[in-house]
């Protein structure tokens, strides 16, 4: 061995030893500062689950007392309940319209419909507490919506919509599937738009309608489309909190409470920092869960 | 494809429905906000008050709580995305042992709900004297940030030019000068995106905020306007103008730049 390819034997190695620890000095920023103020805290949240504890004074271990304080109490499991309704409102709703609409647009070459797309993503970017504090006006006593319908001659429906009993989380919800609806149906143009023309040409030859062709084709096409549909506005549904908080505070009574507002409530006003944090676990797992479920059913070809 | 005119006449009548359905609402707080303020206003006459937004900016202190949200967006802003352009550099373009773990912890945190980690951590950041300051309101906003622009930076790098890097390489680059003289250059709009959807999270952000200054005293301005509204239940108009002016700096950013937002979104939900 020639004393040349022993420098370059060695500066390699030299080369691969510091190359080891120069992708972590690029990451080291990212890795401390998630590290130390998401995952730190989140793990911390296990363990205050399992505590009673006010915030201030000590704490006592409990265990898991306040797992079985959320299947005990039933303004919590109404809670949860409450978010599986708004499930259907930010979800399922803002789905069936926005594949309705999606399908519609990529039949035609309809004029315009660049503006159009940026016209319902729009609610997206609006925050939500602008978009509560609109709401709340047009659901008001003797707001636009009421106005609306005594004009049309359906005046008997008008009623205070934020303080009834039974149409208050509907009214809420449908708050969610104005926001969520342009998101959906902007993702599925998307897919819609990369299916291959010539696919619906041939179907047409076949003899198929509209209906044959959407279930057919479109809908097999937008699978992937669909899942990530779900998984964001499920998600959106379950955290629900700044909608909630401005519009109702969960009332009137406990009918639109949601578990974020209930986090917030027992951990920073009624001093039960344990429950809250359980919920807040709880709440993780069933968002993790909902993604892989989501997912999975997704992937299968 | 053709379609019959009935077809595309039909098309133009939802896709107008569904435009008014969403700028309904819109309309609704805008014209309240240029209406009168009560009842006796109303009968003075004259449905334009453009007085109503000078007024409300008073009152609501939206002046202190606007210049608290554009402080935490700009801190939140410059760390998160410089902590991505890094960490994404990283797992985009370089082979090392632990990268696939570690981008897995990463898109761990996209899906992680604030209210889950929000709660201890605001009891740490008491102990270490954070809550009420800026820090304690941008610093969890930084990690959440993180967790989507390493995601969204290393998409970028992976499609990068490999034999751009090279090339740079035998020029006798560091890897350093590559990203900062290279890539960074190139990549302008998917950095302007991530600047974009970052500042937009942080401006609408409305529980950390909420959680992490409990006397108020680093309010931000969507923080500001829920309170506003609990003051003033009466003044619709002043309320209105109120939310109009928490919204309007993202809107007129979005209505400029649409292409980015949407595409930040739509992209970076589509998670590979």
């Amino acid at each position: 061995m020639s004393d040349g390819s022993t420098t370059i034997g060695r500066s390699a190695t030299r080369r691969s030893a510091r190359s080891a620890w120069v992708p972590w000095a690029y990451l080291a920023p990212a890795i401390l500062l998630y590290g130390a103020f998401l995952l730190f805290p989140l793990g911390r949240a296990a363990q205050y689950s399992l505590f009673e504890w006010d915030g201030l004074g000590a704490s006592t271990f409990v265990g898991l007392a306040n797992y079985a304080e959320i299947l005990q109490d039933p303004r919590l499991r109404e809670a949860f309940w409450h978010a599986l309704v708004l499930v259907f409102f930010y979800a399922v709703l803002p789905l069936a319209i926005g594949l309705l609409l999606a399908s519609l647009l990529t039949r035609a070459q309809v004029r315009g419909l660049g503006f159009f797309r940026s016209v319902i993503f729009l609610p997206q970017v609006i925050a939500m507490v602008v978009v509560a504090v609109t709401w709340r006006q047009i659901y008001a006593p003797d707001g636009p919506l009421n106005g609306f319908l005594r004009l049309i001659g359906l005046g008997a429906l008008a009623r205070p919509w934020l303080g009834d009993y039974t149409f208050t989380l509907p009214a809420v919800g449908l708050i969610g599937t104005w926001v969520c609806t342009g998101l959906v149906t902007v993702l599925l143009m998307a897919g819609m738009s990369r299916v291959p023309r010539e696919l619906y040409e041939a179907a047409r030859l076949d003899g198929s309608g509209p209906a044959r062709e959407f279930f057919a084709i479109t809908l097999p096409m937008v699978r992937g489309e669909i899942t990530v549909a779900l998984t964001l506005t499920i998600v959106a549904a379950l955290k629900t909190f700044d909608l909630v908080y401005v519009t109702t505070s969960g009332g009137p009574g406990t009918s639109t409470t949601v578990p974020s507002y209930e986090i917030y409530r027992r951990a920073f006003e009624l001093g039960e920092v344990g429950v809250a944090t359980a919920v807040g676990v709880v709440l993780t797992i069933i968002v993790f869960a909902i993604n892989g479920v989501v997912n999975l059913i997704g992937d299968r070809k | 494809m053709k379609v019959s005119p009935i077809e595309r006449a039909a098309n133009y009548v939802v896709l107008v429905a569904f435009a008014l359905i969403v700028l309904g609402p819109i309309a609704v707080i805008v014209s309240l906000a240029f209406g009168p303020q009560n009842a006796s206003a109303a009968r003075e006459g004259g449905w334009f008050h453009p007085e109503n937004f000078p007024e409300a900016w008073e009152i609501g202190r939206f002046g202190q709580y606007m210049l608290t949200s554009v402080v935490v967006a700009v801190i939140v802003v410059v760390v998160s995305v410089l902590a991505s352009i890094l960490a994404g550099y990283a797992l985009g373009t370089m082979k090392f042992r632990g990268a696939g773990v570690v981008f897995s912890v990463f898109l761990l945190g996209i899906m992680v709900p604030t209210e889950a980690f929000i709660v201890p951590l605001y009891f740490d950041l008491r102990i270490l004297g954070l809550t009420n300051t800026v820090w304690g309101v941008a610093l969890p906003q930084i990690a959440m940030s993180i967790a989507f622009g390493t995601y969204w930076m290393r998409t970028y790098f992976r499609t990068s030019s490999r034999a751009l890097i090279d090339a740079a390489r035998l020029d006798g680059a560091g890897s350093m000068r590559i990203l900062w003289q290279v890539l960074v250059p190139i990549g302008r709009p998917a950095v302007l995106t991530l600047v974009l959807l970052t500042f937009m999270w942080t401006w609408n952000e409305f529980l950390i905020p909420l959680v992490m200054s409990p006397n108020g005293s680093v309010r931000t301005a969507p923080l500001g306007l829920a309170f506003f509204q609990g003051q003033y239940t009466q003044g619709t108009a002043l309320l209105a103008a109120g939310a109009v002016m928490v919204a309007l700096p993202i809107v007129v950013l979005y209505v400029f730049l649409q292409r980015h937002f949407i595409k930040g979104m739509i992209e970076g939900a589509v998670r590979e």
